[in-house]
């Protein structure tokens, strides 16, 4: 599909504002709507559509497909950790008002890492899927 | 719900996950009609964007149209009807949807409302209670996404790669 013209320049100047628009739904979570899951579907979606129209082959050198599946668990842990850490500082697990020095600058900064966490892992579990799909052949 | 039926009655499965998405369009904006605006934006980007995509890679993998049943469905018609009386009969019982004095509205939610901006200080009360007060059930979505994800990987993520593969139709 990468022959075809006007696919391929309108997929190369939607792309940037898509996987952009991805990470600010991410990071603005707490100021409108948005955050972990709805970011990482977003930033998903735009790399199907970079498969879609410039094939399996660019895009597995543009995301590698063990990079992916390594992210699935990366971020799960990254938010299992920022619990763990609670727990080290002396608090719950997942209370996160012990993380700073000032409980509401520690909940925004717990809130701001389990978040990533959950679009990394929600991002790379789609991309991971599709690329699995992707490459079976009938 | 015109949509559900069409959905049920139809055989083309391509145009069943048509319909799928449009179910999940729809969905979403009745979601942003009943307020809940976050819900609605992960129902359009799931429902109507990646899940689409997804369920059309299957139905490249396999066939395209359904088979016909081979029983007559009378039966389980039957059990659905007596269970889904069964269980609309039990919804007589619930308070009126929306009412400010139900119990989901006076348990722990006006707790929250409340403490909201002191305790956590972000505007978005939504996030507010995915991510803080109920911040492990959300552990536990991030943990089923997570191992549908390997499920899934250990169904069909084992074909080995061919060397030189250039992603294009080619003829075999």
């Amino acid at each position: 599909m990468k022959r075809q013209p006007v696919l391929r320049v309108c997929s190369k100047l939607l792309l940037p504002w898509l996987l952009l628009f991805a990470l600010y739904v991410q990071f603005h979570g707490e100021y409108g709507p948005g955050g972990g899951f709805q970011a990482g579907v977003i930033f998903a979606a735009g790399v199907i559509l970079y498969t879609l129209v410039f094939g399996l082959a660019d895009a597995r050198q543009a995301i590698p497909p063990r990079l992916a599946r390594v992210g699935i668990a990366l971020g799960l842990l990254l938010y299992i950790g920022v619990g763990m850490c609670c727990l080290l500082l002396g608090g719950h697990f997942l209370d996160y008002d012990v993380l700073a020095a000032d409980p509401v600058a520690g909940q925004y900064r717990g809130i701001f890492l389990v978040e990533l966490g959950v679009g990394i892992t929600v991002a790379s579990a789609m991309i991971s899927i599709f690329f699995a799909f992707a490459e079976r052949r009938r | 719900m015109v949509t559900a039926l069409a959905l049920i009655g139809l055989r083309e499965l391509l145009a069943v996950v048509m319909l799928f998405g449009i179910y999940s369009l729809v969905s979403a904006g009745l979601f942003v009609v009943l307020d809940a605006v976050d819900v609605a934006f992960t129902e359009a980007a799931v429902g109507a964007g990646v899940s689409i995509v997804f369920m059309l890679s299957a139905l490249a993998l396999t066939t395209g149209r359904e088979k016909r049943p081979i029983h007559t469905p009378l039966l389980p018609l039957i059990v659905v009807l007596i269970t889904g009386a069964a269980l609309i009969y039990g919804t007589f019982d619930l308070p009126r949807l929306g009412e400010p004095d139900n119990p989901a509205h006076t348990h722990v939610a006006p707790r929250y409302i409340e403490a909201s901006p002191e305790e956590i200080g972000i505007p978005n009360m939504v996030t507010s209670v995915l991510a803080s007060y109920r911040g492990y059930d959300t552990l536990g979505e991030t943990t089923v996404v997570f191992t549908a994800a390997v499920g899934i990987l250990i169904l069909i993520g084992g074909m080995p790669r061919r060397l030189g593969d250039d992603g294009e139709n080619d003829p075999e």
